[in-house]
């Protein structure tokens, strides 16, 4: 009884600010007011189907995924790194990885603009060695470099996190019965790992497909994404309706896109653990 | 017993704090980004006691869809001619009570009895301007007089558009021949189409940043409004801005009073503050943009009032036009702009 009532604050907070906003873009989604009249309507659920959004859903993926994919190759080693027990700069590289995150989100990404821009530094720096311009931003490269900049910790932390804890006894184990180091990694600790992988991969891929912010500074407005798609709905063109629509399918692609990943990482878990 | 008087204290304070919030009379102002030299806002506090809120919007359609979704209330905004004629159809404006904003009087003839408020009862005239295409003189070595150079592909990657409906598809309606108010689906489509080809050539879509990106060459030309295009021309001179032949888009942003604003008396006394000559001349100053008033026009520096850009002869702008509101059309441009976005 006396747990039930801690719980309680926890229950009026999830409802105001979950509970009632979900509902909110349900009720947007498949609704109309047009006629001065709340009516039910599927015309908005309709509209999402058009090759356009597709199109724009399908390259929000792309990206994200690219994005995802470079936090996975570049964080797992440095999670590792951070890991093992005789590395003694521990807690310096740890302060360096989450240093950036006590920063504003906009202020660094607008940061990253004064770098990348055809007369910004690091083109000023290449036309003074003798090398020409290169142009960085403008460009799918740009935003994937946004989204690996400003995601790549929350695929560090998890995985370190997981790695820390690993009994390392288990790896004595695999090496006294004669596991070579990458025989060792490949079927003891990657593995045991998987959980943080999985949240990894949730923590950056979520945001990634779902931003707006990177996409449109270090694109200079010109790619756009589902998440401008449905800022745009919402701020320029004031169709609710249709964003609220938009959201909901990219709520569901992510649900899907969780089970597929959650389901991948408990068979290999599982896979791991049999052999 | 305890407990009870330090919650009636506290109750006590809470109230009392409001109390001191209420005392002071605050004004609710929505602008423009970077429209205004923010000194005017002290000095308005400061003569008349009363309290400024001030925020700002970064297009039209932004404004307006927080407006009227977002159930915010605001006294004093500054939208655009076709916004106020839309905000006026749809009953969110309130007649001004010009008795109490004699200033008005200082607002030069051509900027009254437009067609979005033919009786002046709505609008008081801000800042005007044209749109037209800035340009890199170093960078560019063709004629700069239409807009088609914006389709030329010497210019890749070196051309920045706005992202703001309206204008991005007048320039593209005007360069098929077409009116910027059209209303025919055909007509929105094909500009539509012409967008999403001079997308590969375009650099970026950009609002309020446009302005250090020029100055700072990171691209040859630009579609902009004038008073963007004055204050780059101030800190580069390479830089140059030509309305082009075919015509274009004049505009000019009115401050109005919302249907549902808390404080008329105060939004009245701002509005006749900001047709002052001196404050009137310290906005010009800031923003570059061109003054509406026939009086404060006498008090800015002559190579100012003698500025093409910010104050083109009636013959330069002679093909230019306003923007209309058109309900139906609205949804083809809303439609026509996320395609071209989206693509």
């Amino acid at each position: 009884m006396s747990k039930r009532r801690f719980a309680f604050p926890y229950l009026i907070w999830m409802t105001i600010f979950i509970v009632v906003p979900l509902f909110l873009i349900f009720f947007y989604a498949f609704t109309d007011n047009a006629s001065g009249k709340t009516l039910f309507t599927l015309e908005h659920v309709k509209a999402i189907f058009q090759p356009l959004y597709l199109k724009v859903i399908g390259r929000s993926f792309y990206m994200s995924l690219i994005a995802t994919l470079v936090c996975f190759v570049m964080g797992y080693p440095a999670a590792m790194i951070l890991a093992s027990k005789d590395f003694s700069q521990k807690n310096t590289m740890l302060i360096l990885i989450v240093l950036p995150m006590w920063m504003n989100f906009l202020l660094r990404t607008y940061s990253w603009l004064s770098l990348l821009e055809n007369e910004g530094l690091i083109n000023r720096f290449l036309v003074s060695i003798g090398l020409g311009q290169v142009q960085l931003m403008y460009n799918n490269f740009a935003v994937i470099l946004g989204m690996v900049y400003n995601f790549l910790p929350f695929m560090i932390l998890p995985i370190y996190s997981v790695l820390v804890k690993i009994d390392k006894s288990v790896v004595e184990a695999a090496k006294d019965l004669g596991a070579n180091g990458a025989r060792v990694f490949l079927r003891i600790i990657f593995p045991l790992s998987m959980p943080g992988v999985v949240s990894g991969i949730t923590m950056t891929f979520m945001p990634a497909l779902s931003t707006f912010v990177i996409s449109r500074l270090l694109s200079g407005g010109k790619i756009t994404l589902i998440g401008n798609i449905i800022e745009q709905q919402f701020t320029i063109t004031g169709d609710w309706g249709l964003g609220s629509a938009l959201s909901l399918l990219l709520m569901v692609l992510i649900f899907i896109s969780m089970i597929f990943i959650n389901k991948y990482g408990d068979e290999s878990v599982g896979a791991g653990g049999l052999l | 017993m305890k407990k009870a008087l330090v919650i009636l204290l506290s109750v006590i304070m809470v109230l009392s704090f409001t109390g001191c919030a209420k005392d002071r009379e605050v004004l609710n102002v929505y602008n423009w980004g970077e429209y205004i030299d923010m000194e005017v806002l002290d000095m308005f506090e400061e003569e008349t006691g009363i309290k400024v809120n001030y925020n700002t919007f970064v297009t039209n359609e932004d404004m307006y869809v927080k407006l009227s979704k977002g159930r915010v209330s605001y006294d004093v905004i500054f939208p655009s001619d076709y916004m106020i004629q839309r905000m006026i159809d749809e009953d969110m404006l309130q007649k001004i009570n010009m008795d109490n904003v004699p200033n008005y009087f200082n607002i030069a003839d051509v900027h009254k009895n437009l067609s979005f408020d033919p009786d002046n009862e709505y609008s008081v005239p801000y800042l005007w301007g044209t749109v037209g295409i800035l340009y890199n003189k170093t960078m560019v070595s063709d004629t700069v007089d239409s807009w088609d150079i914006l389709w030329n592909e010497k210019y890749s990657q070196k051309i920045f558009m706005q992202d703001s409906q309206r204008d991005s598809m007048m320039v593209a309606l005007i360069r098929l021949g077409y009116s910027q108010n059209t209303t025919d689906q055909n007509q929105v489509n094909q500009a539509r189409d012409l967008l999403i080809a001079q997308k590969p050539l375009v650099l970026g879509y950009l609002v309020d940043e446009v302005k250090d990106k020029m100055v700072q060459g990171e691209g040859a030309l630009a579609v902009v409004w004038s008073g963007e295009a004055v204050a780059a021309m101030e800190l580069n001179e390479d830089l140059a801005f030509v309305i082009p032949k075919e015509g274009s888009n004049r505009w000019v942003d009115s401050m109005v009073i919302p249907k549902n604003a808390k404080n008329v008396s105060a939004a009245e006394k701002f509005i006749n503050f900001m047709l002052r000559d001196d404050i009137m001349v310290m906005n010009a100053n800031e923003t570059g943009y061109s003054i509406t008033s026939k009086t404060a026009i006498e008090l800015l520096d002559e190579d100012w009032r003698n500025n093409l850009v910010a104050f083109p002869t009636e013959e330069m702008m002679s093909e230019c036009e306003f923007f209309e509101y058109n309900a139906e059309a609205t949804v083809m441009y809303n439609k026509a702009w996320t395609e071209v976005t989206a693509n």
